[in-house]
């Protein structure tokens, strides 16, 4: 478990190299309020509605803080297993901006609330890497500019000015687009399954700037550039594929990595660099003095640690004792609510492996094949545990269950009365069973003969005698009758 | 009554508590001294139908008995206190036209303990400033004239509106506020009271900020008591202010006769600044014996970092505004230059054009200190020394309770005297700043006056939250003082 896993180096003409990832994310914090003000916080209302004479930066109005926020940052902190710094400052980040109203923005620059922490990712092939988290801290977001209303005037929507966001920093531990990516998604389960973060990367909530360099295994890190504000998974995978090439051909070409800032363009899939003028910041920061230090009691951290909901590593290892395998696990941990699913169905009596079968072979497909999320999906976790439920209670064959589910995703309903109503409940009549088995027999004389010669053709009976009863019959009864019937051993 | 505008504050509250007089016909008083004397200048907006209806509301809690501790009392408040509904200007071009949909939590509080708003009173654009000239609406004029001279003077500054308002009788008394010396400078040269309180002890809520972990509102009044009034008013804890302190607000006024018999004064050596006015000096002096007289102890003590306060100051104040202004940009509100190119055109040419020179470079100098590679030399430095200079008064104060010290090196000076040379007029505040660096109450009171007739003031600083000591120890310097100098009212022609 460490950065040095097998590494997936990039081809150039001068042999392989190994591509550096760090990342900044932006995470909007779930919160009704804003970071200094009681404004509130909902996304697509109209321009300028949720806007307070704070977030305005009107003459003479000072911040306060949102404990809820903090409250956020914390159980983050503690998701990421990092350090919580009981004590932290808010400093000013002056710079203009039509869309920063003060002319600054707060955020925590020399001490942040959260310190250094750690995500695990599993790779594929059943590795697990090791993500550095360098800090977390909290900071307002500015306004949106909009340039594509009028020939020649900008326009300003301030409902996002002074929202709050966690930037939480990586370490440079990531080795590939793929790993940045598993990243990604991991934080995103995370902070969802903490309730600190939506993880809606194109609400625009989920935010990432990505820092790329390469290097020749085993040598020092090299320049690195930083592709800003990327909200797309898709392209950030994009982006750093082409951005490390590029940087490839260049230190191929003898030239040398001048750091700076990029912007990854979703029309080319190029990555090109900002006009100077979006970079040549100095941004004066200091302490806010409208803002005491930020500081907090152990317990009350103690408070939030314990109020911690499982999170998808502890998860994982749970439903592996209960016999999943990791894949079956990591698929169902990796989205709160397909593991809130999952669990609904092993409350309602349901054995895990079952489920994860019934749920990764079944359910989750006609999902993924109508586009539909586990919560967006038709069939409610108490249904699909009542027909895996009724395959166990000998009620339906494993064949009918799937017809049940078919019925209940088009129509609705409940499971067990729609076996009821529909006569498809197995049949353990004994009788009716032999009647259908000695039909079978007695019209196949000669399969009969080479059934003798050939056990295995006990099956074809078996077919055949499920077919006469509309799949109903209980296979395991009739196949213990075929056996009788024929003289084979059991 | 003769001239109801020459009551004190608590004189005017008595008599409308005894319904000598109504609160409207008090208003009136001063409304009409307000039009009067508008020469001076210390009001930027009057607004009389907002006190007349003010008044009328007051008169009828007074019949109802139903009187709150300023009922119906008129006052003025500094242009930096926002005020709902009535434009309010930091005295700067840049928001010249602005009119705050919300209220100042300080003023809020007298609303709230009856007082009666006459109007907003001038300042120096952006409290920047010493003298109140550099206010985008021209410089405010002092009452008060040398002997023999008809020299225009000026009321000190920031605050120059609210000691001169104060001064010349158009309020009882009038909301100030002090980033290094803004309320205490102006109450010294104009024979006037004022406190700068406890840095926490007033919301800044709704006060437009120079140099947010300097700047304290307080009162400029006629008299000790008004002060004590007035500041109780003032004084909250803000939910809206995270810097504001929730500790109870005493009753000033109550304990306002104690003496000071057994009350150690400290001297500081340090105050012994070559270039103070020979009668500053005496003043000083004086002060020392009166207060021994009623039985105080005269202490010598030290506050070696003194000498460092004005850099660190000139420091921190404009590092402070330069971030503070940035709001005033032209996007939102206040002056836009007129057909911007661009964005960085609309910027340079809205902040060019609607801040005044002396704004203008406290924000370059901010800004300058607080950038890459300067930082840690100037801005982080100075926090350090404010460190040692808030240390320097905590050892002094293991020897004493109260500081005396002079208010002012020099009297009231010429309008236009000082405005050429900035750092002449930086050094006025030498013995007022290193108390708002320290974070401390600080009072002036006026002690006596010089040859020409003009005010000298006294000021004594105190321990944290502790301003009714501050104010006791005042009282006696005023007893002892028997301050009755006026300024004639050349103005009314």
């Amino acid at each position: 478990m460490s950065t040095e896993r097998a590494a997936k180096l990039i081809q150039g003409t001068t042999g392989g190299w190994e591509v550096v990832v760090g990342l900044e994310v932006h995470c909007q914090v779930l919160s009704n309020a804003k970071l200094f003000s009681g404004a509130a916080t909902a996304f697509g209302a109209d321009p300028n509605s949720q806007v307070s004479f704070v977030d305005a930066a009107m003459p003479g109005m000072l911040p306060v803080i949102n404990k809820f926020c903090v409250e956020q940052a914390v159980r983050t902190g503690l998701g990421l297993k990092a350090q919580i710094n009981l004590r932290s400052v808010f400093d000013r980040k002056n710079y203009f901006y039509a869309d920063l109203p003060a002319g600054y923005q707060i955020s925590q620059y020399k001490n942040p609330i959260v310190g250094e922490g750690e995500v695990l990712i599993d790779l594929p092939g059943g590795e697990v890497a090791r993500v550095g988290i360098e800090r977390l801290h909290l900071e307002q977001d500015a306004g949106k500019s909009i340039h594509d209303q009028h020939p020649d005037h900008s326009f300003v929507d301030l409902n996002r000015a002074g929202i709050a966001l966690m930037e939480i920093v990586t370490k440079p531990d990531m080795r590939s687009a793929e790993e940045a990516s598993l990243f990604l998604r991991k934080l995103r389960a995370i902070v969802r399954y903490l309730g600190t973060c939506d993880g809606n990367m194109e609400e625009g909530s989920m935010r990432a700037d990505v820092n790329v360099s390469v290097r020749k295994p085993g040598t020092p890190f090299n320049t690195r550039c930083e592709i800003k504000n990327m909200n797309s998974m898709r392209f950030i995978v994009q982006a750093i594929e082409y951005e490390s090439r590029r940087q490839i051909d260049v230190l191929e070409s003898g030239g040398t990595i001048a750091q700076q800032t990029l912007l990854f363009d979703t029309k080319t899939g190029e990555t090109r660099p900002m006009r100077s003028k979006e970079e040549a910041h100095d941004y004066r920061y200091f302490p806010d003095p409208d803002l005491l230090p930020l500081e907090f009691e152990q317990s009350w951290v103690d408070e939030i640690a314990a109020s911690l909901p499982e999170l998808p590593d502890a998860k994982k290892d749970r439903f592996m004792a209960m016999g999943l395998n990791a894949y079956d696990a990591l698929v169902l941990v990796a989205e709160k609510e397909t593991a809130e699913y999952f669990e609904a169905m092993l409350a309602a009596g349901v054995d895990a492996k079952s489920a994860a079968n019934w749920l990764n072979n079944e359910y989750f497909g006609r999902l993924n094949k109508a586009g539909l999320s586990v919560t967006e999906g038709p069939v409610s976790a108490a249904a699909n545990a009542e027909i895996i439920k009724m395959v166990g209670e000998n009620i339906i064959s494993g064949k009918i269950a799937k017809d049940v589910l078919d019925i209940v995703w088009a129509e609705g309903g409940d499971p067990r009365a729609i076996v009821e109503t529909r006569g498809l409940k197995q049949v353990t009549d004994t009788g009716a069973i032999e009647k259908a088995v000695d039909a079978v027999i007695a019209a196949n004389p000669d399969k009969v003969e080479a059934a003798k010669l050939k056990p295995a053709m006990a099956g074809w009976f078996v077919g055949q005698v499920m077919k006469a009863t509309g799949g109903k019959a209980n296979p395991g009864t009739v196949n213990a009758l075929i056996k009788a019937r024929l003289g084979l051993p059991d | 009554m003769s001239d109801l505008t020459e009551l004190t504050l608590a004189e005017a509250r008595d008599a409308i508590a005894s319904k000598k007089v109504s609160s409207r016909e008090l208003t009136q008083g001063f409304l009409k001294a307000m039009e009067e004397a508008r020469v001076l200048n210390a009001y930027i907006t009057e607004t009389p139908e907002i006190a007349l209806a003010m008044a009328d509301a007051s008169d009828k809690r007074i019949a109802a008995g139903e009187a709150r501790p300023m009922e119906g009392l008129p006052v003025g408040i500094k242009d930096l206190y926002c005020t709902k509904g009535v434009k309010t200007t930091a005295a700067s071009k840049i928001i010249a036209d602005y009119v705050p949909q919300y209220e100042s939590t300080v003023s809020q509080n007298l609303w709230d303990n009856g007082a009666v708003m006459l109007g907003k009173l001038s300042c120096d654009e952006f409290a920047m400033g010493s003298s109140n000239e550099t206010s985008a609406f021209g410089p405010v004029i002092s009452p008060w004239r040398a002997k023999g001279s008809t020299a225009q003077l000026v009321p000190g500054g920031s605050s120059g509106g609210s000691s001169c308002a104060v001064a010349a009788r158009l309020a009882l008394g009038a909301t100030a506020s002090d980033t290094g010396g803004s309320i205490r400078t102006p109450a010294a040269v104009t024979g006037t009271t004022g406190i700068k309180p406890t840095y926490g002890r007033c919301s800044r809520y709704g006060i437009v900020a120079f140099a947010s972990s300097l700047d304290q509102a307080g009162p400029i009044s006629s008299t000790v008591r008004d002060c004590a009034i007035m500041l109780k008013a003032m004084a909250s804890v803000d939910p809206k202010d995270s810097t504001s302190v929730d500790i109870p607000v005493p009753d000033y006024e109550a304990g306002l006769e104690g003496g000071v018999k057994g009350l150690r004064i400290g001297i500081p050596k340090e105050y012994r600044l070559e270039g103070t006015a020979p009668e500053i000096t005496a003043i000083w002096e004086k002060g020392v014996e009166w207060l021994k007289a009623q039985g105080a102890e005269i202490v010598d003590i030290s506050l070696p970092h003194t000498k460092y306060a004005l850099p660190t100051y000139y420091i921190i104040a404009p590092a402070e505004c330069s971030s503070n202004l940035a709001r005033y940009d032209g996007v939102r509100y206040g002056h836009r230059a007129a057909d911007p190119k661009d964005l960085i055109d609309l910027y340079e040419r809205s902040r060019g054009e609607g801040f005044g020179a002396e704004v203008r470079r406290r924000i370059l100098i901010g800004t300058y200190v607080l950038s890459a590679g300067y930082y840690d030399a100037y801005y982080l430095r100075a926090q350090k020394v404010r460190a040692l200079i808030a240390r320097d008064f905590t050892e002094a104060y293991k020897k004493c309770d109260v500081i005396l010290t002079p208010a002012t090196p020099a009297p009231a000076f010429a309008i236009g005297e000082k405005v050429a040379d900035p750092i002449t007029m930086y050094l006025y505040d030498v013995f007022t700043v290193t108390v708002n660096l320290a974070g401390l109450p600080s009072l002036v009171v006026p002690a006596g006056v010089n040859d020409a007739g003009l005010p000298l003031g006294l000021q004594l600083i105190g321990k944290a939250f502790d301003e009714a000591t501050l104010f006791r120890a005042g009282r006696a310097l005023e007893i002892a003082a028997e301050f009755k100098a006026k300024p004639e009212k050349w103005w009314r022609g």
